[in-house]
């Protein structure tokens, strides 16, 4: 089991590498004894119902032509989730892809889906890693915060 | 009573309890926005758009029994604006065409800084307008704002609240200058209307 300074280091390196920003410590902020583990369900929300939105991107980025408007739309969305749970360079990936768009650039799109999508998936992983080691060493984080 | 039967499935609260009605199309922000408000002391009906929220004021349409019906009571509004169907403009400007809810206070939140979009909403008569991801900092003022504004309407100390506002900004504004309108770190900047000072504010910040 890792010790709490090994998991504030995880933490520290998440934010150090921009995978995350300001706003999920503005979540840990929320969360309390009653809710101790609010990020780790919002998260788990965030992945759950973005799948959907990812797999629309994904058929629509298979028309041709592209249609730029709806894909920018739906980007829009995915990019709003992306930033309420922190997801730093999600974030960046989505508002590249939205620059794709309103320049008209297919392969741009495609491109930068590509790597939004492995930003996603990395993300994901680091953040089940850091939630599972953070839930077996105890509400530290909970304890910390003081009403 | 009234014999709505959503309104029977409301859980009962204290009348000492501010009511915050919040909405918005995704789930997550959803979840975030009820934890900020829960966590402020509000109590908190989420819906996910603006047709549903009118059906829960009452405001759409529906013919409600004349005898004994009672509104529901709401002391702030809070509203996406870019949802599909009704934005949250359209929903704002349903609101204030309300006799019973014209006087609720109306925010709104946007993940986009357009100008002309603060504007309109500012002029049909929104309280604000919050950039998202909304912060727990957003929601303590703005409960100060209807605490105020529940009782009597005392001006003078709206106004200093803003300008303290103002100047915390400042400290988070980029290393940008400001625009060539008046910028909220001067002091000497006159706030004539709480709309030009919302405006101003907002216009300080970074341009998309």
């Amino acid at each position: 089991m890792a010790s709490r300074r090994q998991i504030a280091a995880m933490k520290q390196s998440l934010f150090d590498q921009d995978y995350l920003d300001e706003q999920f410590i503005q979540l840990e902020e929320l969360q309390d004894d009653a809710n101790p583990n609010f990020v780790e369900e919002i998260v788990t929300l965030y992945y759950r119902d973005s799948s959907r939105l990812v797999s629309n991107i994904e058929q629509a980025l298979e028309r041709n032509p592209l249609e730029f408007n709806r894909l920018d739309s739906l980007m829009h969305q995915f990019k709003g989730s992306s930033s309420s749970i922190g997801a730093k360079k999600v974030k960046a990936e989505c508002t590249l892809f939205r620059e794709y768009c309103r320049a008209g650039n297919a392969e741009g799109c495609k491109r930068s889906f590509q790597q939004l999508k492995r930003e996603y998936a990395t993300l994901r992983k680091k953040l089940e890693a850091y939630f599972q080691q953070a839930r077996q060493a105890g509400p530290f984080e909970a304890a910390r915060r003081s009403k | 009573m009234g014999s709505d039967v959503l309104r029977q499935q409301d859980p009962p609260y204290s009348s000492g309890e501010l009511h915050v009605l919040a909405v918005d199309d995704s789930y997550v922000d959803r979840k975030v926005i009820e934890r900020l408000l829960k966590i402020s002391s509000f109590k908190v009906t989420v819906v996910e758009s603006g047709t549903r929220a009118l059906e829960y004021l009452g405001l759409d349409g529906q013919k409600k029994s004349s005898i004994g019906f009672e509104s529901v009571k709401v002391n702030m509004i809070m509203t996406d604006y870019s949802m599909p169907g009704m934005t949250g403009y359209e929903l704002l400007k349903k609101i204030k065409e309300s006799s019973i809810f014209r006087e609720i206070p109306v925010v709104i939140m946007s993940s986009e800084n357009i100008l002309t979009r603060i504007d309109r909403c500012l002029e049909e008569g929104a309280e604000e307008f919050l950039l998202k991801p909304v912060k727990l900092a957003d929601v303590k003022r703005l409960k100060e704002v209807i605490v105020k504004g529940e009782g009597k309407e005392s001006g003078g100390e709206r106004e200093s609240h803003k300008k303290r506002k103002r100047s915390e900004d400042c400290s988070e504004l980029p290393s940008t200058p400001c625009s060539s309108v008046s910028c909220p770190c001067d002091p000497s900047s006159s706030s004539p209307s709480a709309l030009s000072s919302k405006k101003y504010r907002l216009l300080a910040e970074v341009e998309q």
